[in-house]
């Protein structure tokens, strides 16, 4: 079986590295005529659907296909492999042409690594407990919680300024302290971008859930996943281009809105 | 005798004013000199521009300053429900550490380990764990609320240090003082309450000051479980508007309740220091 799957994979590898040729990233992949794409180990949901990238399911998986589409890789042609979130953004040789596992952009990992461009911005997101579950995913159903926030993040201005909540809203230090009031029941809900809000719905705060979103353009300064190259790689251009293509045809916004909100069951909050 | 009457002064007298004359002239020239040179030196260092703009923005101080002072009313309200609370908890300990009966031997003991444990432990952490702890068993609203366990946090560290100011006083009243009390028949309660306290009280009072001036700072850990009162609000203000000029607009909020606070104190000790004396 494995034998058979790694002629396949030697047949495609013939013939689609003539396809690729004449297209933008001809000479510029680890191996030629494959593209090499990294992402955690193990990959979670909604990014990777039960941690196999090859099905294409989940978010960075099928954002991971569409790109490699557009570069001219056919679906045979993309070969994942496994990294760490740590030894990724360290300097050095990769054994990836590109790694996704929700690399935000920063200046400072911008300095000893590249990334792409953004292939997603993640916006706020309503984590709720105890009787903020039943409050209505709409701005008006909002104003009635009583609201959690970290203090020195943009969701302050966003949750006095856009929701304007009836009660003065109860702010902290960092994550973890907003955890611990909604764990004593001392907040209904508390604004965190998507991923943090994912994370913590399932892993850290029992009992929680998340109420909706709101679109990314209503947050300022949001943070952006890229996908982490290494420093001076070539092949940055080309997936550029790609991601160009993929939100001006409106591609990305629907794989997004497949996986991270039909999927999670995050509904949009307008 | 002519220049006595004159002035009504002697030689002595006129020789002491001419001295404290000269040297108030001398601490006045030198302290224009040390301003002076801060004023002009300061600004001629190389990164003072920028320095300028991140600490003493005057337009971000302006537009943050009303929004600093209506938070820290939060800082006034909290200070205000816990310092009677504290001098009559710190009290209490006090008296449970001095109680002479062998059968209550211990409430001693409680009193002293009360003392040494919240005396020990750093107030953030007593925070945390009564100000999230607490209501994470399971209280309702809004018997949950960080303001009331936040609050309780700061009372009970604070009472542990203030009860060992209110011993040291008790114990300061010389115990001829109780063996007086008693030979006029007076019960030990009545003791305390008569003759003992009201000399402790009195003479811990600029100790007590202090105190109030530390709790009135502290007041601001309570940011750290959920309310804005004027620490959080200024940190706020700092991500928004990526300045730490709201920090120093709190500082100076602070300090106009601080200083004349202190200086009552020092007046208040340096007046005890003089009726004893």
């Amino acid at each position: 079986m494995k034998t058979t799957s790694f002629i396949s994979i030697v047949f495609a590898l013939s013939a689609t590295s003539a396809l690729a040729g004449g297209h933008c990233a001809a000479g510029k992949t680890l191996t030629e005529g494959k593209l090499t794409i990294a992402t955690g180990n193990p990959a979670y949901y909604p990014w990777v659907m039960d941690d196999s990238p090859e099905s294409g399911e989940g978010f960075e998986a099928a954002v991971a296909y569409a790109v490699a589409a557009e570069m001219g890789f056919a679906a045979d042609d993309v070969v994942w492999v496994r990294s760490s979130f740590d030894e990724a953004i360290q300097p050095g040789a990769k054994n990836f042409d590109m790694n996704m596992q929700q690399y935000s952009i920063t200046p400072e990992r911008d300095e000893v690594v590249d990334f792409s461009a953004p292939y997603y911005s993640a916006p706020m997101a309503v984590l709720v407990v105890g009787e903020g579950k039943n409050a209505e995913a709409t701005l008006e159903g909002l104003k009635g919680l009583l609201w959690g926030a970290v203090g020195t993040t943009t969701a302050v201005p966003m949750l006095t300024d856009l929701i304007q909540p009836d009660s003065d809203p109860l702010l902290y230090g960092d994550n973890a302290d907003v955890t611990a009031a909604m764990q004593a029941g001392q907040i209904d809900a508390a604004l965190f971008d998507l991923p943090t809000a994912l994370f913590l719905s399932a892993v850290m705060i029992e009992g929680s859930s998340i109420l909706g979103q709101f679109p990314a353009d209503r947050s300022d300064n949001p943070d952006q996943f890229g996908m982490l190259m290494e420093d001076g790689n070539p092949l940055k251009a080309c997936v550029d281009e790609a991601l160009a293509a993929l939100t001006d045809s409106g591609a990305l916004a629907e794989i997004e809105a497949k996986w991270l909100q039909d999927t999670t069951g995050v509904p949009l909050i307008d | 005798m002519a220049d006595q009457s004159a002035a009504g002064r002697t030689r002595r007298q006129i020789y002491e004013d001419r001295l404290r004359r000269r040297s108030l002239i001398i601490a006045g020239s030198s302290t224009t000199i040390v301003v002076l040179a801060v004023l002009f030196l300061v600004p001629m260092a190389p990164g003072w521009e920028k320095v300028q703009k991140s600490f003493f923005n005057w337009d971000v101080f302006a537009k943050t300053f009303p929004g600093l002072l209506e938070a820290f009313m939060l800082d006034v309200a909290i200070f205000a429900w816990c310092a009677p609370l504290i001098a009559i908890l710190g009290l209490l300990v006090a008296l449970a550490r001095d109680v002479r009966s062998p059968a209550l031997f211990p409430l001693r003991i409680l009193g002293a380990a009360y003392t040494d444990i919240f005396r020990g432990v750093p107030v953030i952490l007593t925070v945390y764990l009564i100000g999230f702890g607490i209501p994470g068993l399971g209280l309702p609203r809004p018997w949950n609320s960080p303001y009331i366990w936040g609050s309780l946090a700061l009372i009970l560290t604070y009472s542990a240090y203030v009860a060992e100011i209110f011993r040291s006083g008790i114990e300061s009243v010389h115990q001829s003082q109780r063996s007086a009390a008693e030979s006029l028949g007076l019960s030990e309660s009545d003791t305390i309450r008569f003759v003992i306290l009201p000399q402790a009280i009195r003479r811990v009072i600029p100790a007590q000051m202090n105190m109030l001036i530390a709790l009135q700072k502290d007041v601001a850990l309570l940011s750290f479980i959920g309310p804005v009162e004027i620490f959080r609000q200024a940190g706020v203000y700092k991500s928004l508007l990526a300045n730490f000029t709201p920090y120093v607009g709190a500082a100076v909020i602070f300090l106009a309740v601080t200083i004349p606070a202190t200086r009552y104190a020092d007046y208040l000790l340096a007046k005890q220091n003089r009726e004893r004396s």
